[in-house]
């Protein structure tokens, strides 16, 4: 199989603002991801004990008036997204179970870091009300502060401890 | 004249449906800019890939423009747009730990769920990792209530608070954004790294 070409950076960057430009025109809203995770931590939370999600100050904010924490659109644009990067990697032949890793580190060291990181990403998005998606870049898009100052302190923070993960990377 | 969803009062399902199909669009775009790879976003912060930095930026400046263009010729109202609210210690707090989830992890969510979609893996436990972001986040919830809501400062807007137009701003945006690509173009030469990008 020969190299794998991915679109043009700049290319993918118009088609990317586009479809922002797209949910800000057709819903008033910009792009989201994270909260598409929470969302399902909530579904899965109240379909466990719905007892403890009804009392939790957190929780229950989503299910009053009968609300369904999937039946939203955040949550509507995650499946999209799904079949959209799907539909992505089968046109471009990337379609594959694999984990992807630097040669010098084990799958397992891979697979926990992923874990940890996912759960510090995840924790730090709820904090700051977004994540890369519906934070930076959306906020970003309406000019935002919190956009901006996300923005920063995402790749800031990133940069700052890059030298201490660098084996998992280099 | 848009937002139309808003403006039109469409029905729940159509929401839905508009949500589901600019999810579809918002995956493909990240899935074909190469997103689905950790190792092509770790590039980012060792300088041997910055095509993190030319979509987020490329992205931004579209969407800004194109959203000011259109206020512009009468067809979107951007009063009726969401502004985020800024929580100016949450926002700090909560982007130097995703800092740190995106360098110990490989993926911000979006990309995680990109990943996810084409049959990675380590993806799939970062967004699992995620969800246990998520859950922790909910029960630790009312021991970090004021932190989360500490020097609240509403929908902050960065062009009123510089003083300056919003044309003006998006014009300050896109010079710093080329210089910034420019420095971009010079690092993958510096820091390159054959035997990971002929990988990815």
């Amino acid at each position: 199989m020969g190299k794998r070409n991915y679109m043009n950076p700049y290319l993918a960057g118009v088609l990317l603002g586009l479809v922002l430009l797209a949910a800000m025109f057709f819903s008033g809203r910009g792009l989201g991801a994270s909260g598409g995770i929470k969302y399902t931590v909530v579904a899965l939370v109240g379909a466990v004990d719905k007892q403890h999600a009804m009392e939790s100050p957190y929780y229950s904010k989503y299910f009053e008036n009968g609300e369904r924490p999937l039946k939203n659109w955040l949550a509507l644009e995650v499946f999209g997204m799904v079949l959209g990067g799907f539909i992505s990697g089968a046109l471009s032949h990337r379609l594959k179970l694999k984990i992807e890793k630097s040669p010098k580190i084990s799958n397992k060291k891979r697979l926990a870091f992923a874990f940890l990181g996912g759960a510090f990403f995840v924790y730090g998005a709820q904090l700051a009300r977004g994540c890369t998606s519906g934070a930076a870049l959306s906020g970003m898009a309406v000019l935002s502060v919190a956009g901006f100052v996300t923005m920063i302190a995402i790749f800031g923070s990133a940069y700052l401890f890059a030298w201490f993960f660098r084996s998992l990377w280099i | 004249m848009g937002p139309l969803s808003i403006l039109s009062e469409f029905p729940e399902w159509m929401n839905l449906l508009i949500a589901f199909v600019i999810g579809i669009g918002f995956g493909f775009a990240l899935e074909q800019a190469g997103f689905s790879s950790s190792r092509k976003l770790a590039g980012m912060f060792y300088g041997y890939d910055t095509t993190v930095l030319k979509v987020f930026f490329t992205a931004a400046i579209v969407a800004l423009a194109g959203s000011q263009l259109l206020s512009f010729f009468g067809l979107l109202n951007l009063k009726l747009v969401f502004v985020n609210p800024y929580y100016m210690n949450a926002t700090i707090i909560g982007g130097v730990i995703m800092g740190a989830g995106f360098i110990i992890g490989g993926f911000c969510p979006g990309t995680g769920i990109s990943a996810l979609s084409i049959g990675k893996i380590d993806a799939m436990f970062y967004l699992l990792g995620g969800m246990f972001g998520a859950f922790l986040f909910a029960e630790t919830y009312p021991y970090i209530l004021t932190l989360a809501n500490e020097n609240y400062k509403g929908p902050m807007r960065i062009d009123e608070w510089m003083g300056v137009s919003s044309g003006v701003f998006t014009l300050i945006l896109i010079v710093v954004a080329v210089a910034l690509f420019w420095i971009a173009e010079l690092a993958e030469k510096k820091f390159k790294r054959a035997d990971i990008t002929n990988e990815i």
